[in-house]
């Protein structure tokens, strides 16, 4: 299947801002940590299709997942 | 210490003795309890009765890092209410040197003629000021640091504040020359009708700072101070990205309110967000990083340049470039930094006249998306008073009345800010139920939403939202009274070392016996204060609501807002 992915702040130094990547059927969200060596540290944020998710959340055929460092503002 | 007293009527300056009870007070804590006891709940804000009451926090001009900010009182013209607005910049640091707990301007002058204020060891020198009227900030700053040297403090209004608009801030100088902004709730109006157009401070020679036991000073802000830097959000996020890092986070949430508030998502984000301004300003030689007073350590402003590589602006925060951006469908990062270059000019919140431009936008002003008619509406009407000029500086709520326009996001006619209630639900309980008018800084929410800080509450549940924002408004108004920039509650939530050094550093300077729940009970105290003065100027239950058009369905989520009155009263249950 295939998912999107999206990266923010230090995350897509060395990687991509967004790219497709083609996973397993019934792969999870740490599948995708694991395949792009995102330092699990610095995923303080994670979001499958705008929701909040967890790392062992299974994901479906065109999800959108998104991860960010640990960020703050105002 | 002492309270300086100017009264504009008179014209006339008085050290008084620190009151007992206001001892172990500071920034907002004293501004609100000064406001409440001094000012006529019923008084016109921009009347003989209203008073501006500046205040350094408790730790400020101490080595605890991120102290250093500001604290503004007054009765606001925008709401009608209490308010506190907090900044950076180099005048808090001065006034705590000079050993001022608290600087009150009471009554208005007769005749019309204009002032300005000297404050240095011997008090407040009240002048008549003729050369600088008329003139923005950023002249008032760079002609006053000719005048009077590089390390004066500078607080000052622009035109917005000459005209008394209820959007119209108060600058201050920050260590770099620019501005920061006391930004909300009208406060440069209170201080023009004051007559007053600048405030210098010179500490030289001042008394300096007091501190009962500085050796367990020095201990406790050791641990403060490396706490806030081994802190991810305000060790390494904040200083690289600024607090623009926030656009594609929320936007990625649904939480980004786009075209008033309509989506919770903007096609333009990745062009107006953190990472692509963090690009452009490293590709124009600029400055990504630098604290917006002397010992901040988190450093989350930045310079930005315009395509010449030539200065533009600086503080280039998240709440604006969201409010013209996606607010307004602008996707131009260039044309908003125009704007905010000319909003620190001409001394006006960034927020609240976001918020106006939306309205604006629905009475047909302007096209939705047109970053250089809003820029035209700042430099041709608002810097020049005229009249749609005067209706535009007056915020958003009076624009919306002014052009029968109903969809108008504000709560106790204040601007609301960068989060969409209804999907980042703990942030509208705030809006909502906050003294202050639609207010994120008040207790920020987002943090447990979307952030992951200090727990995780979901942010399109109701479940845990009202007890969620009534521990951060609590813990704001006790940090607010510190002096301590809002960015410190980060590692203050997260880190039980951090929390306990910042109690025991007020402890080492004041020689009380504070625990935790003492602290916490200074914020309770503060809130409270301040709902009191609100009620008794007229507001109820009924004013901590949200425009009914938030029963509409936002996307992605088709999240509506649907908190009850009873429930939101809750919030005040403590």
């Amino acid at each position: 299947m295939e998912v999107k992915v999206k990266l923010f702040g230090d995350l897509r130094e060395g990687r991509f801002k967004e790219e497709k990547t083609q996973l397993e059927e019934n792969s999870c969200v740490i599948d995708i940590i694991n395949k792009h060596n995102l330092p699990l540290e610095k995923v303080a944020i994670c979001m499958v299709n705008s929701h909040v998710a967890e790392f062992g959340q299974v994901l479906q055929n065109q999800d959108t997942v998104a991860f960010s460092p640990p960020v703050g503002g105002m | 210490m002492k309270i300086f007293r100017v009264n504009m009527s008179n014209l006339s300056f008085v050290a008084e003795e620190v009151p007992e009870e206001w001892k172990v007070l500071g920034g907002r804590g004293l501004t609100s309890v000064i406001v409440a006891k001094e000012v006529d709940p019923t008084c016109h804000p921009l009347g003989n009765k209203n008073k501006l009451v500046f205040a350094p926090g408790l730790l400020t001009g101490t080595m605890a890092a991120n102290a250093g900010r500001l604290s503004v009182g007054a009765k606001s013209p925008l709401t009608g209410g209490i308010k506190e607005s907090n900044s950076g910049g180099t005048a808090a640091q001065r006034l705590a040197k000079l050993g001022v707990k608290a600087l009150i301007i009471e009554e208005i002058p007769q005749g019309d003629k204009w002032y300005c204020l000297h404050v240095n060891k011997d008090g407040v020198e009240i002048k008549e000021e003729t050369e600088l009227l008329g003139k923005g900030n950023y002249e008032v700053i760079h002609t006053l640091t000719s005048r009077y040297g590089e390390n004066t403090g500078v607080i000052t209004i622009g035109q917005a504040g000459e005209y008394k608009m209820s959007a119209a801030n108060i600058s201050v100088k920050d260590p770099k020359g620019h501005i920061r902004s006391l930004g909300r709730g009208g406060l440069g109006a209170v201080m023009s009708s004051k007559r007053i157009k600048f405030i210098t401070l010179d500490d030289n020679d001042g008394e300096g700072i007091k501190i009962l036991d500085k050796e367990k000073f020095k201990k406790a802000a050791s641990i403060f101070n490396k706490g806030l830097l081994s802190h991810p959000v305000s060790g390494n996020a904040l200083p690289k990205y600024g607090t623009n890092v926030l656009i594609n986070i929320l936007n990625e949430a649904g939480g980004l309110p786009t075209k008033n508030f309509r989506m919770g998502q903007f096609d333009g984000a990745e062009k107006i967000s953190g990472e692509t301004m963090y690009d452009t300003i490293m590709s124009r030689e600029g400055d990504p990083t630098h604290g917006c007073h002397v010992g901040c350590v988190i450093r989350c402003s930045q310079t930005y340049n315009d395509k010449d590589n030539k200065y533009l602006t600086s503080g280039f925060e998240y709440e604006t470039i969201w409010g013209f951006g996606a607010g307004c469908t602008v996707d131009d990062l260039d044309v908003i930094a125009y704007i905010d270059q000319i909003c620190d000019d001409i001394g006006i919140d960034t927020i609240e006249t976001a918020g106006t431009m939306m309205v604006a936008m629905e009475a047909g002003i302007l096209p939705w998306g047109d970053g250089n008619g809003i820029l035209n509406l700042f430099k041709n009407e608002i810097k020049e008073g005229t009249p749609l000029g005067r209706i535009l500086g007056n915020g958003a709520d009076f624009t919306g009345k002014a052009f029968g326009v109903t969809r108008v996001p504000t709560v106790k006619r204040q601007s609301m800010p960068a989060y969409d209630p209804r999907s980042v639900k703990g942030i509208g309980v705030t809006y909502a139920t906050t003294t202050m008018g639609a207010d994120h800084t008040a207790g920020y929410s987002v943090t447990s939403n979307i952030l992951n800080v200090g727990g995780h509450i979901d942010p399109l549940a109701k479940e845990g939202q009202i007890e969620l924002s009534r521990n951060l408004q609590i813990a704001t108004a006790a940090i607010d009274s510190a002096g301590l920039c809002i960015f410190t509650a980060f590692a203050i939530l997260d880190s039980d070392p951090v929390s306990h050094a910042l109690i025991a550093m007020i402890n080492a300077q004041y020689g009380t016996n504070w625990s935790v729940d003492d602290w916490f009970n200074l914020g309770r105290q503060v809130l409270k204060t301040e709902r009191a003065f609100n009620e008794a100027a007229g507001f109820t239950n009924k004013d901590d609501r949200l425009p009914e058009f938030f029963s509409e369905p936002v996307p992605p989520h088709n999240a509506t807002w649907d908190f009850s009155g009873e429930e939101l009263d809750q919030v005040h249950n403590f």
